[in-house]
Formats: structure tokens, sequence, C-alpha cells
């Protein structure tokens, strides 16, 4: 932005824009927004892109994280830093329901992602009523990712209605509701992975050092390879967790999601092996085998994220 | 797969990529991005082409491509080969179907730009997609099967980018491989639909012959095409210039989004360039009140910015203290925008549910949001045939030009020469759906010409002379509910207690005022609102005026409500039910409405949208007219 003669801006700039845009619309026209937190890097970039819009003000609107105890420990730590940092209040929301029967990614399987994070965050934001939540959803994610809005109308039980979606023009955005009914909001949509890494490089954005290889403590379920990240991991009759330099490509409940054997230590490390490499970013993560090709589509249905 | 992709420099990433990571950040970091729409009909490749180019760019990885080789096998129209298509089908119903319902958008990268493609449907009853995924689009890749030629898809499509205003269009005239490469076949195509392009005013588009299943011409110039030396499409895709260049050139406008105050030492304006550029110094108007003031900083969390361009979301400060919130527009001081309440626009409508001529929508024009009322169309064009045909209402995909009039003067410029300050949206103010998109043309000199008359004597004087606050007593209710039973009961309680009053009835006001209008839903619409504008003039003069009128339709009501000072508007519901209202049958209406001699009738064929909260509700199943009227009067002291 220095170059005075320069007027066309990079595709960055332009998102970057186009994001801040989306945050202030909101915080205009919404009674009630928070922005969900869940710690992995594109909540990381949402966290940015929340105080560069609203900048030299905190981003008027808190942080949410529902949150199912199984997360990694380093998330944790990070979580409670980065609040501190954007003088931003931090909500943590656990399901009760699934706390009190014990609801764990070992034993229950699909009951754990739709009690923990679906029923969760539903119960969340009616808690506290909040009328718009903000998450770092993309396009490139999902098929069914690719068709929703930017502002992604829910019904009053948080439905989605893939077939009746409002129409979304230039960039103005329909933020009219009724009582009881609340829009998601995904400024990131038009980012691809590629540009998500490449602006957490550029601004230098902290996050959570399992992104980045470390010798860590791993066993294979699966196919996948799981990191041992505290004592609840049930291990088999005389199975010992094997050291490997790990890292992962996305991050969710330790015991779901799958890493990858890497050396790669720094920012460019990681973006040329994400460049270089041959799986898709969502194929660590257990959640959208369900329900064969159109899970996620489900799941957006009951109202997941 | 037989494949005729000619492997050019535009992918030749992977090497560097592996090499020199730092380098190829750096090429990632300067590209610039480019979105466009693909639009065609139902089997004329879009999805194929766009999964081609995600294919080619390496934008599909190893487990998408497993998962697409099964796909292929199990669903695919392709035989034992690659179905690109199933690539880009999302949603679970047209993977079924076999076609796309919805705008999807896709991303991949060459080593020059970054791409987002708006996949657009061609099935005829998605307009409203087409028009939703053309809004952002710098270009449009406009795809003919070479085989059918131009067809009547191709037209609407064309038009419809047109009317969006997108100057690139490439005429990509697909299916080649199956016309056996042959020129005459395409020269033809590209003659007729340049006589076409021509009668729309579209003066240039580029015609490329392609294969989006084979490959030809997508990257790289084809071998099967000799006799073509234009550009292939990637490498047209990489040059052509993109919107946010060219507004950049244009003066400077920001409307403002929001007003930042973190403490009592800072004032910031933010919101994201339209057009133009911005730097401190600048000598700066903010509209509609037309104060100047100077910019003393630009901000942002980066840092003060020596200068800001369209395309950029900051923060602006004055260095005078001149009241300026969301909605207003800043612009460069000797070069502003103009505000006008009343213009001529083009609507796309967008829903099932149609226009209603003279009912109150929410227009949102960049961060403004006002109250605007459509006039009947002028005409809709058949999207077609481009015929302007005569129309009343607007029906879900129908485009028209119309008058509209705005509750407030709003700051725009014409959509040919500013997308954000021309283009809007209409949003229904009871379901809260985006009904419309429209783009306006020119504002009626009118509305400069047509001032209010300042008068002397105020309404304040009318009803001090009169010693009552006036008010409107809104009576809403089924036809044979007891409105005008009720209303002459209230006037007369209202006339022993020595106000002045008067009572509009509906059936009397159809016989003078109203008698040009009939009982269709557009009518009734306009039946109230001249019923609204006489009631607020009698309220002006002082009087409390009592209405008896069905006024189905909530936001009728509620429009009549915004005319008036708060608490002026007293909603009365004479809350009847159906088979009560039906059973009294005063004047044998329903008894006709039931045997269909009589159409539209409320209750009947009609609906009734109930009150959600009145301000009075009686209830003529337990109460007598004289009752009710007296619950009534109960409510409204005092008086004054």
């Amino acid at each position: 932005m220095s170059d005075i003669s320069r007027k066309t801006l990079t595709h960055l700039e332009r998102l970057e824009a186009e994001a801040i845009h989306i945050m202030r619309e909101v915080v205009a026209e919404a009674e009630k927004p928070v922005l969900m937190y869940s710690v992995g890097k594109d909540s990381a970039v949402m966290l940015h892109l929340a105080r560069k819009a609203f900048y030299p003000s905190p981003p008027p609107f808190p942080l949410l994280h529902v949150d199912t105890t199984w997360k990694f420990q380093e998330m944790y730590k990070l979580r409670d830093k980065m609040a501190t940092d954007s003088g931003m209040e931090l909500l943590v929301y656990h399901n009760q329901e699934a706390m009190d029967r014990g609801i764990n990614p070992f034993d229950h399987g699909a009951l754990h992602t739709d009690m923990w994070k679906t029923e969760g965050l539903k119960q969340a934001l009616d808690k506290w009523g909040f009328d718009a939540a903000f998450g770092g959803a993309r396009r490139d994610e999902e098929k069914s990712r690719a068709k929703e809005r930017i502002f992604s109308f829910r019904t009053a039980t948080h439905g989605w209605d893939p077939k009746n979606q409002r129409p979304e023009l230039w960039n103005l955005y329909n933020a009219k509701k009724n009582k009881g009914e609340s829009i998601r909001v995904f400024p990131i949509s038009n980012w691809t992975e590629l540009d998500v890494w490449q602006y957490i490089h550029l601004n230098d954005i902290p996050i959570v050092p399992l992104y980045f290889a470390g010798k860590r403590p791993t066993v294979e379920r699966d196919g996948m390879l799981i990191m041992v990240d505290d004592d609840r991991f049930p291990l088999k009759p005389g199975e010992v967790p094997v050291e490997r330099s790990i890292r992962f490509r996305t991050l969710g409940c330790y015991p779901l999601t799958g890493a990858v054997e890497s050396t790669a230590s720094t920012l460019p490390e990681i973006i040329q092996e994400t460049l270089l490499t041959t799986t898709s970013e969502r194929q660590g993560r257990a959640i959208d085998k369900d329900a064969g090709g159109a899970g996620m589509e489900k799941k957006k249905q009951e109202g997941y994220f | 797969m037989t494949d005729n992709t000619t492997q050019g420099a535009v992918y030749v990433t992977e090497s560097l990529i592996a090499e020199d990571i730092d380098a190829y950040l750096d090429q990632h970091q300067h590209k610039t991005m480019l979105r466009f729409i693909t639009c065609g009909s139902v089997d004329d490749g879009k999805s194929t082409l766009i999964g081609r180019l995600l294919y080619d760019s390496k934008m599909i990885f190893e487990d998408q491509l497993d998962a697409l080789e099964a796909d292929s096998k199990k669903v695919g129209t392709q035989g034992q080969e690659i179905d690109f298509a199933l690539l880009v089908d999302g949603l679970a119903a047209e993977r079924e179907q076999g076609i796309t319902i919805d705008v999807a958008y896709r991303f991949f990268n060459t080593e020059k730009r970054k791409f987002i493609v708006a996949d657009c449907p061609g099935h005829e009853q998605y307009t409203r997609n087409m028009i939703t995924g053309a809004s952002t689009a710098d270009l449009a890749v406009i795809l003919i099967d070479a085989r059918k030629g131009v067809l009547v898809q191709t037209r609407r499509h064309s038009y419809l980018c047109h009317l969006i205003g997108i100057k690139n269009i490439v005429l990509a005239v697909n299916k080649m491989d199956l016309v056996d490469y042959d020129q005459a076949r395409f020269d033809e195509i590209v003659a007729d639909y340049t006589e076409f392009a021509k009668s729309i005013g579209i003066n240039q588009f580029t015609a490329m012959p392609i294969s989006g299943f084979k490959g030809d011409n997508i990257i790289g110039a084809s071998e099967n095409t000799p006799w073509y030396t234009g550009p292939n499409l990637v490498e047209h895709l990489e040059t052509v210039e993109v919107n946010s260049a060219l507004d950049a050139a244009k003066p400077f406008r920001m409307p403002v989004q929001w007003v930042n105050r973190p403490n009592l030492d800072f004032r910031g304006f933010s919101g994201l360039i339209a057009t133009g550029s911005v730097k401190p110094g600048d000598a700066i108007r903010v509209l509609p009140s037309g104060k100047t003031s100077t910019v003393s900083k630009v901000v942002t969390m980066d840092g003060d910015q020596p200068q800001a361009v369209a395309g950029q979301s900051v923060t602006i400060c004055f260095a005078d203290e001149i009241d300026c919130s969301r909605g207003d527009v800043i612009s460069l001081a000797d070069n502003p925008p103009q505000a006008a309440d009343q213009f001529e626009s083009t609507i796309v409508w967008l829903n099932d549910e149609p226009l209603h001529v003279g009912r109150a929508y929410w227009l949102k024009l960049g961060t403004q949001m006002v109250s605007a009322t459509i006039h009947a169309p002028k005409y809709t064009v058949n999207v077609n045939t481009m015929e302007h045909v005569a129309a009343k209402t607007l029906e879900l995909n129908a485009i028209g030009v119309a008058e509209l009039a705005t509750d407030k003067p709003i700051v725009f410029e014409s959509y040919v020469d500013n997308r954000t300050l021309g283009g809007f949206i209409l949003i229904d103010k009871i379901t809260n759906a985006t009904v419309a998109a429209g783009m306006l043309n020119f504002s009626l000199r009118r509305s400069q010409n047509v001032h209010w008359q300042a008068t002397d004597i105020t309404r304040d004087e009318h009803a001090n002379l009169k010693n009552q606050r006036p008010r409107v007593l809104w009576f809403t209710g089924l036809s044979g509910s007891g409105k005008s039973t009720i209303a002459n009961e209230v006037e007369k309680s209202l006339n022993l207690m020595n106000r002045h009053t008067f009572l509009l009835d509906g059936d009397n006001v159809r016989h003078g005022l109203n008698k040009d209008l009939g009982f269709t839903e557009a009518d009734r619409i306009e039946n109230i609102r001249r019923v609204g504008e006489v009631a607020k003039l009698m309220a002006d003069a002082g009087l409390i005026v009592l209405t008896a009128f069905i006024s189905p339709f909530k936001a009728d009501r509620e429009l009549v409500r915004s005319m008036l000072p708060d608490g002026e508007f007293i909603e009365i519901f004479v809350d009847t039910p159906l088979e009560v209202a039906e059973a009294r049958d005063v004047k044998g209406l329903y008894k006709k409405a039931r045997a269909g001699k009589l159409k539209n009738f409320t209750g009947i064929d009609s609906p009734y949208e109930a009150p959600v909260n009145p301000e009075i509700r009686v209830n003529t199943v337990e109460m007598t007219p004289q009752e009710a009227a007296a619950h009534i009067i109960r409510q409204l002291m005092p008086l004054k």
C-alpha cells in the first residue's frame, strides 16, 4: 500500500478488504454478534481481520468457543492468550448433557460431534441470544460450502435450507430477520487454504504450534496417525505410543484428528508441503465421511456450522 | 482419457514450489484477482469446463480425484472417462437430477492471477441465480454448444450479463470436438452471435473455439484448430482488466459503514472505498448534508496510510468535527454525487411473491437503508426476444423498468457510472426476504422541483384549536366483522364529547375517490394507500379520523402507520372468526364468494393477515357493538 501509483490491488488485499467490509456490515446491522472461535488457523485469521476491521477500537463482540473438552492442550493455551491480547471477552460453552452422559470420541463416534458441537453450538447461541455468528468456513473446503451465501440465514431452530437461500448481489447483504432467527456470517468464504496460510505468513499471526512439525507421541487408528495428547487416550493392551515427527493440517478434537508425518517447521515449509501434497484438507477429519457424499450438507441442515 | 491440453508455461509452478518456495510465495502474493461467471444451457458443458480448469490448475487433490473416478463410473455421463461435472455439482438433490441448481463458487490460480468462478445455472427459471453470480463478476464466459449454435438461452444470458454491466464477454463455442473442429461452423455461430449482440448493445466480445471435455484452447493453442489465432481461454482470463482497477480512476466515493469512536480523542469513519482514491489533505464533502472538511488521517492497523484506493477497507478521520454517520457518503468536495428521492430504475424480481405496486419495501443501496415504493412498471423485457411488454407487476424472474420513490433522499449515481451507488436490493418488510435487485438509471426531475409548501398555521395549531390530539383510528377485520358499526358507535360517542371527527368508510370511499379501483391485490393496496394519505391530511387538520376498511395486508397498514407521527396511528383489530362473519353475511357477499361469483374475497380466496400487536383489540363474539365502542373510548383516554 506504500506504492501510491499502483492501482490494482492484489488478491489478498481484495480478500482482506472484503472480509473487513462484511464484519463491519454485521456490527452495523445485527443486534448481538459473536465470533465463533475454534482456535484453528482459520479462526486465527478471523480474529486478526476483526481486529483490523475495528482498529483502534477492540472488536465490538465477544469470542465464543464451543468446547468439547477434547481439544489439544496447546489449543486451550493459545485460546486464552489470544483473548487476553485482543482485549475481547472469551465465552466458553460446554453442552451439559454431553458432559453428564460422558460423551466422548472413543465410545460415541458421530454422536460426539453431534452433541458437543452441533447441539452445543445451538445451545450456546440460544443461551446468550446471539443473532449473528461469524464463522471461518471457506467455500473451497467442501462442495456444499461452495454454494452457501456469505450471510447464511438460519431459522429459529438453527436449520439451513439450501434451496431457499437469499440471493446475494454485489456487496449488499441482507441482515434483516425476525426475532429468534439468526445469521451465520462467513467473511472468508472466498479465501482458499493457500490464501489463509499466506495471510498468516504475511501478517505474522500467532497459530497453534501443532501446525509445525515436532516429535510427538502417536498411535495408528484406522489408517490415521492420532496423537496421544493426554492420559484419557485408551491404549490397547501392550500398545506403546511411538514418537514421530508429525504436524497437523487441521485441528479439532485430538482423538479425531489425523496427523501427517512431516519435518516442515516454518510457514514457507508448511505452505510448500501443503501445495505439493496430494490429499485435501478435510480428509484428516472423520466428520465428512458420514452419510456418503452428502455428509456435510446434511450436518449443515441440522445446524452444524 | 484422451487429452488435448498443451501444458503451457501457465502451470509450471510445481518445480518452483519444490525448489524455491519463497520465490513462489512472492509470486503468489502479488497476484491480482479476477471474478468471472460461466453461463450456458443445461448441456453446454459449464460444469465440465470448470472441472477442467480446476483439474488443470492442480486444484483437485488425490482423494478428491479418487472419489471423482469412482463417482464417474457410478453416476457419470461420460462412460468410463472422468466426468468433470461431478466435481463441481455440489448439493445432493442436483447430483440426482444431474443439473446445477444454484450459484456455486470455485477457486483456482495461475501464475498471474487468482480466479473466483461463479457457476451459474442454465435453467430457465433461475434468472435470479445468474444475476446473483453476475453482480460481482468482471467477466462472463458464455458457452454455446457448437452443434446447437445460438439458442434462446444464449440470448438471455448475454442480455443479463450486459444488463448487470459486465464489459468483458467471452463467447466460448464448446464441444468443437463434436463438430470435427470445423472452422465454418465456428464462423457461422460467431456471425449469428455478432448480429444479436449488436442489437442489445454488446459491441465487443471475444469468441474462441474450445472443448472443455478434451481440453482444446483452454490452456495453450490446440493443434486441432490451426485456423484459430486468438488467445486461449486461460491466457485471456489472465490479461483482461479487472473492475477494481477501473473504479480507482473514478472520483472518490466511500459509503460510511460504521463510526469508530473508541474514546473522546478519536473519531473515524469506516468504509470500503467504492471509487477513486483518498489521501490526507484532500478536501471532502459528506453527503447528503453537504458539510465539508479535510482528511486528516487514513487509519489502518498496519499504520496510517499515505493513500487508499477503490477496493480497500479503511477508516478516515477529518480535521473538523462534522456530522457523519452510517448511510452517509464521503466524496471529493468539488465533485460530489447527488441526492434524490424519485428515480427510474431497472428491476429484476427474485421472489415467488410478485411485486406489490405501491407497497413499501426496504431499499438497501450502499450502506443506506430507506423505505421505497415502486410504481407500476413502464414495461417488462421478454428476455428471449428482448421485446418490451406491458405489465402491471413483476413476477419471479421478470425484468422491468419502473419508477420508484424513497421516503427520504438517497445519495446515488447511475448504475452505469457506479455499481455501488447505483445498485440496490429490495427487502420485504414482513418476510425479510431479498425480493429484488435493481439498478438506478437516473433521478426524476420532479423530485427536485416538487417542494413542500411551508404553511404558517401548523398541525399543532389546528389540533390545539380543537382541544384534541389528532389520531387515526384504523379499524381492520374481515368483511362482516362489525368494523363500520363499531366505528359509527365510537364516532357518536366522540361527537357527544365535543370532539371533531370524521369517519372514512370502505364502501363510501369506493363510490368516489377510489371508484377507479377494483379488488385485485394491487388495487387493494392502492385503495389503502389513498385512504392512508387522506386520513393523514385530515389528521394534519387536527381531526380524529376513523377508518373502516378490511385492509387485509399487514405491510399496507404499516405503510399508513409510517406516514403519521408516533402514537397517532391506533390499529383497532375487530377480531371476529371467519365462521362468525360468514354466518352473519350482512351483505350476502360470502355466499357469492363461495359460489365463485366474487373473486379475491378476503377470507375465502384472498388472505387476511391479522395484526400481531394491535393497539386495541375488540371481540365481537363476546361484546355488543356498544360495549366494543365503550372499550375503545376507554383505551383512547385522555383525548388531549
